[in-house]
């Protein structure tokens, strides 16, 4: 109830999207704790199963860990993160390149666009 | 873990449930949804032990579920069902009479987070309040299941956000199991695990709402209307 979610896309898959955007933003620094399961899914409103799955997926993808009887942290190591950033990217610019070539846009009237207004969004 | 088998009821010649076979797991959250009518109601009552089937059987961990079993079951009723001369803290005792499981630190910790006073009248409570109070009785019992008969209707969106939260923050959802009935759907939707979607006294889908979202690529509310669609589609072809 508290935050909207996309009709589309499982709800634990936006949650793990939105704590990978905090961390790759830095809104959650490296070796950060998280909140306690229940406690961030009393936070947005979800039930605790779900928020458990987004906890158990970022733990497998090495982006969180769990310390027994401590919670989850955000990982220390640098180089996940680094690599966390690189594939989010190449997924982004794999979907706009499809997207563009949906509709017969050149690369290069693309890249012109892009930096006329990349300083937009900061 | 609650077993329904070609469960039938009847209200004199009225059906009102029509061979329910249903399966329903422990640690799960579900959203009971369905028309008015659609016999959401009595498949609760039928599961709280408080009517029993005309035919087939409702067995709760393998035994028949009878009026004991409200010793394990929380049910909490779609109707205003207090004594309005108690106070908050004589409907916490009389709950503490009544029920075995009932925590009554628990209570007072709900009813703190959900900001009622101990010393109001049950009767000069606002609707919202008396919503507030129903869902912290309910959630103090260390029950094995809780049924909620419509737990977020006719309230404001800020009693229904502390409901929700309150039903988060106060149940174990690893080993008790919640069945509420609702028409909020798109609200509840972000609560619940899976969904039982009942018409005409028959349960014509059970869904999770992951697989929903993952494998028809829409929300539970889409999800639903797309069903019922379905439905008339059928009925109007026979």
């Amino acid at each position: 109830m508290s935050i909207d979610f996309l009709p589309d896309k499982p709800i634990y898959q936006q949650l793990i999207d939105r704590i990978l955007g905090d961390i790759m933003r830095g809104t959650l620094a490296t070796g950060e704790k998280l909140p306690s399961v229940r406690e961030y899914a009393v936070e947005v409103g979800v039930n605790a199963n779900t928020m458990q799955r987004v906890y158990k997926e970022l733990e497998q993808m090495e982006i969180t860990e769990t310390r027994r009887g401590q919670g989850s942290f955000v990982t220390e190591d640098q180089e996940k993160i680094i690599a966390l950033r690189n594939e989010m990217k190449e997924q982004l610019v794999t979907t706009f390149l499809q997207s563009v070539a949906a509709f017969g846009f050149t690369t290069d009237e693309i890249v012109q666009c892009l930096q006329e207004r990349g300083g937009e969004i900061d | 873990m609650i077993e329904l088998k070609q469960v039938g009821k009847k209200y004199g010649s009225k059906r009102a449930l029509n061979d329910v076979t249903l399966l329903i797991p422990r640690g799960k959250v579900i959203g009971l949804v369905g028309e008015n009518g659609s016999g959401k109601s009595t498949l609760l009552k039928l599961m709280a032990g408080l009517l029993t089937p005309n035919t087939g059987s409702a067995t709760f961990d393998g035994q028949l579920i009878t009026r004991r079993i409200a010793a394990r079951v929380a049910y909490m009723s779609d109707t205003d069902d207090f004594y309005t001369y108690f106070t908050v803290q004589q409907l916490v005792d009389f709950y503490v009479s009544q029920f075995e499981d009932f925590d009554v630190v628990k209570a007072k910790e709900i009813l703190q987070f959900l900001n009622v006073s101990l010393h109001s009248k049950i009767k000069s409570l606002s609707k919202g309040n008396r919503g507030r109070v129903k869902i912290a009785v309910t959630l103090a019992r260390e029950a094995d299941i809780y049924l909620l008969d419509e737990p977020f209707s006719g309230l404001d969106p800020m009693v229904r956000d502390d409901i929700a939260k309150g039903l988060i923050r106060y149940t174990d959802s690893e080993r008790q199991t919640v069945i509420m009935s609702t028409h909020e759907i798109r609200e509840v939707e972000p609560l619940l695990d899976d969904i039982i979607v009942m018409r005409g006294g028959v349960v014509i889908a059970h869904e999770s709402v992951d697989e929903i979202r993952d494998f028809y690529g829409m929300d539970a509310t889409s999800w639903m209307v797309s069903l019922f669609k379905d439905q008339k589609e059928r009925e109007l072809g026979k």
